[in-house]
């Protein structure tokens, strides 16, 4: 029996001028699946997004979506960008920024009705974020905006959900707080979700699969699989260890010599603080 | 108090036919200013602003030495200055091709001036801003032209606001960031044509930046703060009108220091109430209480 998938590139090339930034790429994303995509800068983590995304032809190659061939946008992908940039006095409230989601994309001026308040009442309760929908975006939280932004993206009924860096500015309560959300949406929803990152910590446990990009190649696999000391260390070209700790799992960059003394001694415990960025 | 209100606001104000016209231009340049404010904020392109209305006065000065009528002069230099900004640009970055064009059209403006030695009281009501000589015809140009742009920010406000806002989440819906952008910039170009005439090139923009900012300070609702700006903008335009005609200063003076001073009441009143709200929620206890700052 044939798997259905959500997502397929089948075959993705993209160069700008020389230079080859994906190279023949070949991913198949199945509905539900919650993706984590990490690379070393400058692998094409942007690019890739932006192909998916129908905002860049690739050179050869084809996206689809729902079996369908896509070249041009498509609604059945809800985009989370990294941040949102916005003074504290900015005019806009939560639900404001999350209508845009709706019909943003519309000539005209929005008229206010039961359904469009309902609808946004919908997407704003699913993502928790209905106590602060009425207050200015540009006065919230890191997280909390995360979370309208979420939203905004789930309004299109999207079948895939992209994330691009959206844990970069967090700490690490909200980090978590958002990869759980985001893993309970994808699995009650069966929406396919592909978030990229670079500290991996928070995404493990929660993702199904890893898809690393660098020089332009791309490998999915298991967790398991690709959440290795080795794996990684080449992936990255630098040292990077996986360690396991009390039943956890947890990527460090670098070594530290004083860590390798304090390993010998042999008994060291890092307590509660497991977010150790990787480089 | 009779005799002051009537020192103030005497009958000839819209008895006079020129002072009706003025109101009444008036009245549209302050609706699309702001209007027109409100984005140039929300994008952050107030320099483009500072900039257009100085262009215009070039072309104003341009179109005099060639007699023809200063508004097309005007609406000429205005539009292509807002192009060349606009195609030179990239990514909604463009503070250096802007400063260009504010150089170059400065410097023609000079140029032009200096050409046409019999011009200096008309170029003095350019720069600050005339109260006389509006003419009914120049009044339906100005009626014509606001009602171009408002039209075009009516269809374009959506997608507008949601490109200003997040330009890659719009782009992903569809949106050409690239092509509004060259259409607000024409917008703001004709808005600024038929501002100069009657508040100055040199101090227009404060009255697409002053409205616009102080409404921020009053809602949290786009559209609320979009009609709090066209009031705020109308409101000052009115006084600067009565005013300058009481004392014969300058609008481009009345429009600047009056908008200037509504915003700072405004941001001064938003301050303190925001200081009483947050004295009173702010009780609770420091998670660093007992772990830093013990002796």
């Amino acid at each position: 029996m044939q798997v259905e998938h959500v997502l397929e590139l089948n075959d993705i090339v993209v160069q700008f001028g020389q230079r080859t930034v994906l190279d023949h790429i070949d991913v198949a994303i199945e509905a539900g699946e919650f993706v984590g995509l990490i690379g070393p800068n400058g692998a094409g983590k942007t690019t890739l997004l932006r192909v998916i995304l129908g905002l860049l032809s690739p050179n050869h190659g084809e996206v689809r979506v729902d079996g369908k061939s896509v070249r041009k946008r498509n609604r059945a992908i809800g985009y989370v960008p990294q941040k949102i940039h916005l003074d504290p006095d900015t005019p806009l409230r939560g639900r404001d920024l999350v209508g845009l989601g709706l019909d943003g994309h519309r000539f005209g001026v929005p008229l206010p009705s039961r359904k469009r308040r309902a609808r946004i009442d919908e997407v704003l309760e699913a993502v928790d974020a209905l106590r602060f929908a009425d207050a200015p975006v540009g006065r919230l939280s890191g997280g909390e905006q995360q979370r309208l932004l979420i939203a905004q993206a789930l309004l299109t009924d999207p079948k895939i959900l992209l994330l691009d860096e959206p844990l970069s500015n967090l700490d690490i309560r909200s980090a978590h707080e958002v990869v759980r959300l985001v893993g309970r949406l994808g699995k009650e929803r069966g929406i396919a979700v592909i978030l990229v990152a670079h500290d991996m910590n928070p995404l493990l446990g929660h993702m199904d699969k890893v898809l690393y990009l660098a020089e332009g190649h791309a490998a999915m696999g298991e967790v398991d699989a690709v959440i290795q000391s080795e794996v990684l260390s080449r992936l990255y070209g630098y040292e990077v260890e996986v360690l396991r700790v009390r039943g956890r799992v947890l990527v460090v960059g670098g070594r530290d010599e004083e860590a390798d003394v304090v390993d010998l001694l042999g008994g060291f415990h890092c307590g509660d603080h497991e977010d150790v960025m990787n480089s | 108090m009779g005799q002051f209100l009537q020192m103030v606001f005497p009958l000839d104000l819209i008895t006079l036919p020129f002072m009706f016209h003025a109101l009444l231009s008036g009245t549209v340049v302050a609706i699309l200013s702001g209007l027109v404010g409100f984005f140039v904020i929300l994008r952050g392109s107030s320099f483009v602003a500072h900039v257009l209305p100085k262009a215009g006065f070039a072309g104003a000065a341009g179109a005099v030495l060639l007699d023809i009528n200063p508004l097309v002069g005007l609406v000429v230099f205005a539009l292509g200055g807002a192009l060349s900004i606009g195609m030179l640009g990239k990514r909604g970055r463009h503070d250096v091709v802007t400063a260009l064009t504010l150089v170059v059209a400065l410097g023609t403006g000079a140029l032009f001036l200096t050409l046409n030695e019999h011009y200096a009281t008309g170029a003095y009501a350019l720069l600050f801003g005339q109260l006389v000589g509006v003419s009914l015809s120049q009044v339906l140009d100005t009626v014509v032209l606001g009602l171009v742009c408002v039209l075009i920010l009516g269809v374009l406000y959506r997608p507008l606001l949601f490109a200003s806002i997040m330009r890659d989440s719009a782009e992903a819906r569809g949106i050409s960031s690239r092509k509004l952008e060259m259409a607000f910039l024409i917008v703001v170009g004709l808005a600024t044509a038929v501002t100069v005439p009657v508040v100055g090139a040199l101090l227009s923009f404060s009255l697409m930046i002053g409205p616009a900012a102080t409404a921020r300070y009053l809602t949290r609702r786009p559209g609320t703060s979009l009609v709090c700006s066209v009031a705020i903008a109308i409101l000052t335009i009115w006084a600067a009108l009565v005013l300058g005609y009481d004392t014969s200063w300058p609008i481009g003076f009345f429009v600047s220091s009056i908008s200037a001073l509504l915003y700072g009441v405004v941001r001064v009143g938003a301050s303190l109430q925001q200081r009483r709200v947050a004295g009173k929620t702010d009780a609770h206890v420091h998670p660093l209480d007992g772990v830093v700052g013990q002796k």
